[in-house]
């Protein structure tokens, strides 16, 4: 019976072009608007890292003014000091640990003519790479004796291995960075973190680094910072010494915590680092340090911002209104078929088959809005990439599961709009209706 | 096999009570075939819906085949005017973007048959009918009684043991007026019991009794016309 129900629903759709085209309209612009919103909250929410965003926890540690939190309320800095982040480095307490931070450097061409060109750039740690699960191209991340030896060793993104060594394997050749060359031990296939969730202080939607140098020799030889460096005091002395041992927060820092066990004993020797670094007069807050996984830390910093919930929330009323119209149209549509449901009652269709009927009938709209409604969607979101440009580049694509969530959200919206109609409908006194057909 | 017994139908509103049946009684026996006369507002129509299960009525009894149909549900009642049960109207009522064929499935696709089985009696309704090399036609392409012959194919395609009739020639000229009657005759002849509502004093004559309705009341039950003539002959 249902392809016989498809059948009638689509002649029914086509019997009143005008009014169907109507409903499906509706239903379309009010799937679009919303399926706008949802896939850029979709998008900003979701798990970056799924197979492991519970076991890497990021680190904050309550530097901060004794009189004034970091932020409201009571929260710890989101970022670590250079003396902190070399500490938790040096304890190594967690399976894996890695403090980074963001920096931008020139890179040189070895081709004659090419011209240089900055690079966004990332001092790490080698634990960064299988930490993050970083897709190799060619070669691998460094090891940790590179970081304590101190070797200029470079990691590249794809791309800029394509525009250097014109996609070949490069491992093993020299670039030339800020004046110094660095050797490629690694090319990164694509990778493409969303939200970028290792560092959200600078750009939660900003695509990752171009390239990846080790955290020590960035600082060996003061290559420069980008990013959000933040002080609570001024430093003690000037200079590049003096800013290391400063109170500002710069670094990101993230540890890799197998279990609920490694996660409890590596908050214990957080605690139990602040209180010596209480001792030596630092931390003039009470204890308040955090370690959040990845979800939770995203949550924290509010990566989906509430402008966007709100817009969810006003594109969900605006199907809604959608929805209303739909109901309106539908009911017109139903009780206009009165003739037709009279007929059938009278040839033996129960209530209950008409309400089938004509609910597929309503879920037939509702594709078809589902449908058409994608398409605004896609506008829509091109429309929001045209407006705020590279920024939300990564966060206006619709992968399946949106698009399914669109036709099933457009379906169910259709089907929810039909039950008032379809339940008068099938209301009608067959009687009534034979007589006048 | 189609008893009423002492049936009123009240039609009420706030401001008015419209007693469109009062106190109606009718016996119609097993391949009885009845005419239904009466005024414009006698309660023909309204005798004919309750006969088909289309109205609740409002007291007395009303008995199908042995069955008291005045406890049944809505689904229960579907099931008896699908199985039982052929419409014939005066306005065809076919569905008109439904062909030939698609529209004398309409009532076979509610009882659960097979693709086979309800091929081969839309078939053989349509045959019947003499429509049978049409079936993919639609209503519009038809005639007004090759429509009616299409309405008359529906309700018999399920078999059923009654065929209710309402004014079935009253959209048709005398010539394909004449042709439907003959069609509803000779479905009769093969034992289908029919009950026909008409003011056409010559069709009533076609049937077997004529049962005339006055004020929502049975006036008058004509003699069996066959019993009659017999006796005469």
């Amino acid at each position: 019976m249902f392809n016989y129900y498809l059948k009638l629903g689509w002649l029914s759709i086509r019997r009143n072009p005008l009014l169907s085209a109507l409903m499906i309209a509706a239903i379309a612009v009010g799937i679009g608007a919303c399926m706008t919103t949802i896939t850029v909250n979709y998008v900003m929410s979701g798990n970056p890292i799924p197979h492991k965003s519970d076991q890497l926890f990021y680190v904050q540690l309550d530097n901060w003014d004794p009189n004034v939190s970091s932020e409201e309320p009571l929260e710890p800095p989101d970022q670590v000091t250079y003396t902190d982040a070399m500490a938790l480095m040096r304890a190594g307490t967690a399976y894996r640990q890695v403090a980074s931070n963001r920096s931008g450097l020139v890179l040189e061409p070895h081709g004659e003519g090419e011209l240089p060109f900055t690079v966004d750039t990332r001092n790490t740690f080698a634990d960064f790479f299988p930490m993050f699960d970083l897709p190799f191209q060619f070669g691998s991340g460094w090891d940790r004796a590179a970081d304590a030896g101190l070797e200029r060793v470079v990691v590249l993104s794809r791309e800029i291995n394509e525009r250097v060594f014109g996609g070949e394997d490069s491992v093993g050749r020299s670039v030339r960075l800020n004046g110094m060359d660095f050797r490629v031990v690694g090319v990164i296939d694509d990778w493409l973190p969303v939200p970028k969730f290792y560092d959200v202080t600078n750009g939660a939607f900003n695509e990752p680094e171009e390239i990846f140098i080790p955290f020590n020799v960035a600082v060996e030889y003061q290559l420069p910072r980008n990013g959000n460096t933040n002080c609570w005091k001024p430093s003690e002395g000037s200079g590049h010494e003096a800013f290391l041992a400063s109170e500002c927060v710069w670094i990101q820092f993230w540890a890799e915590l197998r279990n609920a066990q490694e996660e409890q004993d590596y908050l214990a020797f957080l605690n139990a680092y602040t209180g010596q670094q209480k001792a030596l007069g630092r931390f003039p807050r009470p204890l308040n340090n955090r370690l959040d996984d990845v979800m939770e830390w995203m949550e924290r910093e509010e990566v989906v911002e509430d402008d966007a919930q709100v817009m969810l929330g006003l594109s969900l009323l605006f199907l809604v209104v959608c929805l209303l119209n739909t109901i309106g149209l539908l009911l017109a549509k139903f009780l206009g078929k009165s003739g037709d449901i009279g007929l059938r009652r009278a040839l033996g269709a129960t209530r209950a088959t008409l309400f089938i009927q004509h609910m597929i009938e309503a879920g037939l709209i509702g594709l078809g809005g589902g449908v058409l409604g994608l398409g605004l969607a896609w506008l829509g979101l091109r429309g929001i990439e045209a407006l705020f440009g590279e920024f939300v580049k990564n966060l206006v694509g619709m992968d399946w599961v949106m698009v399914l969530t669109a036709v099933c959200l457009a379906i169910c919206s259709a089907l929810l709009a039909g039950l008032y109609p379809t339940w008068r409908a099938c209301r009608v006194a067959p009687a009534g209706q034979l007589k006048t057909q | 096999m189609l008893s009423m017994k002492n049936i009123s139908m009240v039609y009420r509103t706030d401001l008015v009570e419209t007693h469109a049946l009062r106190e109606f009684s009718l016996e119609v026996r097993e391949g009885d075939y009845v005419s239904v006369t009466g005024p414009s507002g006698s309660g023909k129509t309204t005798f004919l819906n309750i006969a088909g299960l289309l109205e609740q009525f409002t007291s007395g009894i009303y008995e199908l085949d042995g069955r008291d149909v005045s406890q049944l549900s809505d689904g229960e009642r579907s099931k008896v005017r699908n199985e039982k049960i052929g419409f014939i109207f005066q306005g065809f009522n076919l569905i008109p973007d439904l062909n030939l064929f698609d529209n004398v499935d309409v009532p076979l696709r509610y009882r659960g048959f097979s693709a086979a089985e309800r091929k081969r009696r839309i078939e053989r309704g349509l045959d019947m009918v003499g429509l049978a090399s049409r079936m993919k036609h639609l209503p519009s392409q038809l005639s007004g009684g090759q429509q009616q012959r299409v309405a008359i194919a529906r309700a018999l395609a399920g078999e059923p043991r009654f065929l209710l009739a309402d004014e079935p020639t009253g959209n048709l000229d005398s010539q394909m007026a004449l042709s439907v009657m003959e069609l509803i005759s000779d479905i009769n002849r093969f034992g289908t019991t029919i009950i026909m509502v008409t003011h056409d004093p010559a069709l009533a004559g076609l049937a077997q009794r004529n049962v005339h309705i006055r004020d929502g009341r049975v006036s008058d039950i004509g003699a069996d016309t066959q019993i009659v003539a017999a006796a005469r002959g």
